[in-house]
């Protein structure tokens, strides 16, 4: 009995072993890509595609972001992206957590229609979006303005936000709404003071998930912007790729940096965010 | 008497106005989000069936109505089908890619190891999906590059015996395309068939183990049939999106070499913004939108029990 006992728990080792080396390799395949990225960021363009190729860079070689960090051009492009991000948040999750609060605690004659309707929103071909929004935003003397951005990039911020905040909101009990009304709050107080507070993770991974929804579009800023000034990072590594002589180091340091923070927000949150996520089927 | 009648009917008013008001409570707090998406949405889809009746719409400041010419000419135009294929070529590659990839990492991460080594595995394979396209299209350039380390990789394996070029050759760039789609869409599917395998109730393998099922037949008559309504349901958002889908086909190849992969997306953005012809555009438009509304009717349908 003993010694079957100590079978299984070495069979259940090896197993164990096994599914841990299988996951780690899987990880080093499906990160390569990245890891690589950072590697080429740290190496003059001219190692870039040296042979053999050299993983770990054999001096330390920091040009590629001091060159980003020293080009106004680069940083405006950050700057952009960081104001337009916290806008297009702010907006989001403030009319967006009004309509999830409607739809979370009222039934009202429409209330499946207009669910169905911030649904289906997100359905809605972007590019197809874009060629009447792109005459409208003209029409509205808009065009390359961060207000034009903002604007159209409500339309799969907004969706987003209201399914997610409706989500989180669905899982505080009523009776801290009832307890508050009998106490005399109103319904717009019960919101703020009651239930937000509780709702706090909430909030913050649907901030930061639209955040990084914003941060990384890339088809509205292209066509809705032209002057360098207005250009928001995404557009601004794709013009990189356009320029004369490929500056790798450079390319991929603006990778780095223009990732980097996104990824951390979001690593940060992304265990509510993928509870979020699954509870409403949401664009990603 | 008279002034009781009025104090009562100044009551029943006060009531009727209390109960609108209280009845208007939520359609208030829908208002602003409504009054947005609805603007936003609502007026560009009907200017967008608009701008596919008339000609040199936007560049001219009276198009003429031309009806359906628009339509005529695209579907008559063999690149139109070609770019039409290309995406159905796209689309379901793709989409198999992160069912097979996304599903197996799924069942992977969801097997009995510590808690902290299961999330710490997901934040690692989720990261394909947290960056912008541009960063994953730069990136793949990079590694997929004649003299990149794919090649050089493959190269000392032995199993090419020279550096392919797999962006720019004609007859690898759709290849390429699913590889680097595959790559960026696979978590989306694994992140929400992990959090379906979790709610699949542990008495449901337990009883299965009983009657002898093994891993497979676990998987056969547990696991799959519980996902079902998880796995249609993602499946056929994903493929409504990668249907869609824009950046990363025109950062990657820009639809190229030639229109080898020129999805009707990208299609659209040229006609639009590099020949400046905004009624084909919109034509062309007008066709993902009906594509995408007829899937999309599938994916409600699925979806409505959960509204």
């Amino acid at each position: 009995m003993k010694y079957t006992t100590s079978k299984e728990d070495h069979q259940k080792l090896t197993n164990q072993i096994v599914i841990y080396c299988v996951l780690c390799v899987c990880v080093i395949i499906f990160a390569f890509p990245l890891i690589w990225m950072l590697s080429v960021s740290l190496k003059p363009t001219v190692e870039t595609f040296s042979l053999p190729p050299k993983l770990i860079p054999s001096s330390l070689y920091l040009d590629g972001y001091l060159k980003i960090f020293n080009n106004d051009q680069y940083t405006r492009f950050l700057l952009n992206s960081y104001l337009l991000g916290l806008a297009v948040t702010g907006l989001s999750v403030l009319i967006g957590t009004l309509a999830a609060y409607g739809f979370s605690r009222y039934r009202f004659f429409g209330d499946r229609a207009a669910k169905l309707f911030v649904i289906t929103t997100q359905m809605v071909p972007t590019i197809t979006l874009l060629i009447p929004l792109f005459g409208v935003i003209v029409w509205l003397k808009l065009y390359d303005t961060m207000w034009g951005l903002i604007l159209t990039y409500l339309t799969f911020s907004l969706p987003y936000a209201v399914i997610m905040m409706n989500g989180y909101l669905d899982t505080i009990p009523k009776d801290f709404d009832e307890a508050a009304t009998i106490d005399g709050c109103t319904p717009l107080g019960v919101l703020f003071k009651v239930l937000l507070p509780v709702a706090a993770p909430g909030i913050i991974s649907t901030a930061i998930y639209t955040f990084l929804l914003a941060w990384n579009e890339f088809l509205f800023a292209l066509a809705l912007t032209r002057s360098i000034e207005m250009r928001t990072v995404p557009v601004g590594i794709s013009m990189m790729v356009g320029e004369f002589g490929l500056k790798w180091d450079e390319m991929m340091a603006f990778s780095v940096i223009g990732s980097l923070p996104v990824l951390i927000l979001f690593m940060s949150v992304q265990r509510f965010v993928i509870s979020g996520l699954s509870a409403g089927g949401v664009k990603g | 008497m008279r002034s009781a009648l009025i104090a009562d009917l100044n009551k029943d008013m006060q009531k009727i106005l209390n109960n609108i008001s209280n009845e208007s409570i939520p359609y208030l707090f829908l208002l602003p989000c409504l009054l947005i998406l609805g603007s936003l949405l609502s007026v560009p889809l009907y200017k967008v069936v608009e701008y596919s009746l008339y000609d040199n719409v936007i560049v001219q400041k009276n198009p003429s109505f031309v009806g359906l010419e628009n339509y005529k000419e695209i579907l008559g135009d063999i690149a139109f089908w070609k770019a039409t294929l290309n995406t159905i070529i796209f689309t379901v590659g793709s989409v198999i890619g992160h069912l097979i990839i996304g599903t197996s990492l799924a069942l992977l991460v969801n097997t009995d190891i510590n808690p902290k080594a299961r999330t710490l595995f997901r934040s690692l394979l989720i990261l394909p999906w947290i960056f912008t396209a541009v960063v994953v299209a730069v990136n793949w350039q990079l590694l997929l590059n004649p003299f990149g380390i794919i090649n050089y990789g493959l190269d000392k394996l032995g199993i090419i015996n020279e550096p392919l070029d797999w962006l720019g050759d004609p007859s690898l760039a759709m290849w390429s395309l699913l590889l680097i789609s595959t790559w960026r869409g696979y978590p989306f599917i694994m992140v929400s068939f992990l959090s379906g395998l979790q709610s699949i109730p542990k008495e449901l393998y337990e009883a299965a183990e009983i009657d002898g099922a093994g891993f497979f037949g676990k998987f056969w008559h547990v696991t799959i049939p519980q996902l079902k309504p998880v796995i249609y349901g993602v499946a056929l958002l994903d493929l409504i999106w990668t249907f869609q889908l824009f950046p990363l086909v025109w950062l990657t190849t820009g639809g190229g070499p030639g229109r080898s992969t020129e999805v009707l997306s990208t299609m659209t953005f040229r006609y639009a913004f590099v020949n400046f012809e905004f009624s084909q555009a919109s034509t062309v438009a007008v066709s993902i939108l009906i594509i995408s509304a007829a899937f999309t009717i599938f994916y409600l349908r699925n979806e409505k029990s959960r509204i």
